[in-house]
């Protein structure tokens, strides 16, 4: 690989020079497998109806390892076929075999047809260019959508005293003071574990203390599915808001 | 002008999308100028624009005639923010575009065999531009959608009809061997299906 890495670094000076950041920026163009085995195949200057497949794979893989490509599978896939079509180059052939078929004429066949589209891609990329450039009447629904901003032409004290009559209209916000609370889910498991000791079945409302607070209620459900989770205990509820019960698990508890 | 030209002149003026061909005809067949013809009257025009010093011109596009801006007054017309060139495609869309314009009525699996990646992202892109429609559907399992190029597509490319591409058989193929043929690997001509013939050794 290092060979292979070598010749690969030689004909990207671009890259070289820059870094691997850049070959992520510069394989973004590449809009598919195919263009970039084509760039592959003309960066060194390969003839396209005898391409060396070991060579040419090898660089392939090279280089779609060494970077994110967001169709992958795309380029996995062709460097998987590029990968059959050298072993299957390498099986002996019989002297005299005249039918033998090239395993790589339908990849040529492929790389031609591809480079086909490139060529009128180029014809339609010049006449888009072209027609970019010049406007149509009543364009003014695509400016509608395109519209940019204009930069705000104000000063300080214009923008101070917007904001002062904004805050004026608005009305005194109310201040709450907050006192934290932290819940006390350890306690609140010592509780349910105490209760369960006691009897095999619970309810929610005989753990919950009669003037419960919010923290209190929240703690000890917290600790319920804790425990349900640890299978200390097992929680059912009989239909829609039904109280639930608590029942102690019986197999957890052998353990 | 000749009162057809500027009968014409107003027709193309009122209207955002190229005006087709027929709907010209008509007008002019209803306008009773006896001295011009559709045709002497558009050229007319088209002369009138070029030579007098106007900012518009006349142009042919998708089977009509549509009144442009010139292409060096682009910018000041951006920087003044009166309108904005639409966004370029991307090389992928592009391909996409250019193998539905040749292929077409094609469907998906065609488009992501030629070009070895999926296509399903770019074909409802280029759909919501409105360059591409579903035309029918293909035979074959699942009956899939086959999609064609819209004449907003022609109006886009600037181009009057889809003959106006190269031929499939003008393109040049540009990856011929770089060095002469060798008795131990010759170049051979493709044949009609593209396909190069085994290797003699």
């Amino acid at each position: 690989m290092d060979d292979v890495n070598g010749r690969f670094e030689g004909a990207t000076a671009i890259a070289d020079s820059a870094g691997a950041e850049v070959f992520v920026v510069e394989l973004a163009e590449y809009s598919g497998p195919l263009d970039l085995l084509l760039t592959l195949i003309r960066d060194e200057q390969i003839d396209i109806y005898d391409i060396p497949i070991a060579r040419i794979a090898e660089q392939f893989l090279a280089r779609i390892s060494s970077l994110k490509l967001d169709e992958a599978a795309d380029y996995l896939e062709m460097a998987a076929r590029l990968v059959r079509i050298k072993a299957q180059m390498l099986l002996p052939r019989r002297e005299g075999e005249d039918l033998w078929e090239d395993p790589r004429a339908e990849l040529v066949r492929r790389l031609l047809e591809y480079q086909q589209v490139r060529e009128v891609v180029d014809v339609l990329e010049r006449r888009s260019e072209d027609r970019r450039g010049r406007f149509a009447r009543a364009y003014t629904q695509q400016v509608a959508q395109i519209a940019v901003a204009r930069p705000l032409t104000i000063s300080l004290p214009e923008l101070l005293s917007a904001v002062d009559r904004v805050l004026r209209l608005a009305k005194k916000p109310h201040v709450h003071d907050v006192i934290p609370r932290a819940l006390d889910v350890d306690g609140a498991i010592g509780i349910v574990r105490a209760l369960l000791a006691i009897r095999a079945r619970a309810q929610w409302k005989d753990i919950l203390p009669r003037k419960a607070e919010p923290w209190e209620v929240l703690s000890l459900l917290l600790a319920l599915l804790e425990l349900a989770k640890r299978g200390e205990l097992k929680l059912a509820q009989p239909r829609a808001f039904a109280a639930f019960e608590i029942t102690r698990d019986s197999s957890s508890e052998a353990a | 002008m000749t009162p057809l030209a500027k009968l014409l002149e107003a027709a193309l003026f009122a209207s955002a999308a190229p005006v087709p061909e027929e709907a010209l005809r008509l007008m002019a067949a209803h306008a009773e100028d006896g001295e011009s013809t559709l045709e002497s009257a558009l050229a007319e025009l088209r002369d009138h624009y070029d030579n007098e010093g106007h900012g518009v011109e006349l142009i042919e596009v998708a089977g009509g005639w549509q009144i442009l801006t010139r292409p060096e007054y682009t910018e000041a017309i951006e920087r003044a923010q009166l309108a904005a060139r639409p966004q370029r495609l991307s090389a992928a869309a592009l391909e996409t575009l250019a193998i539905i314009a040749y292929r077409q009525p094609i469907g998906r699996a065609e488009i992501e065999e030629i070009r070895g990646v999926g296509a399903g992202a770019i074909l409802k892109s280029l759909h919501e531009r409105g360059l591409i429609d579903v035309v029918g559907r293909g035979e074959g399992l699942g009956r899939p959608l086959l999609y064609g190029t819209t004449s907003s597509f022609l109006e886009q490319f600037a181009l009057r009809h889809l003959e106006e591409l190269p031929r499939a058989d003008e393109l040049a193929i540009a990856l011929r061997a770089p060095r002469p043929a060798t008795p131990t690997s010759p170049v051979p001509a493709t044949t009609d299906n593209g396909e190069a013939p085994p290797r003699a050794d």
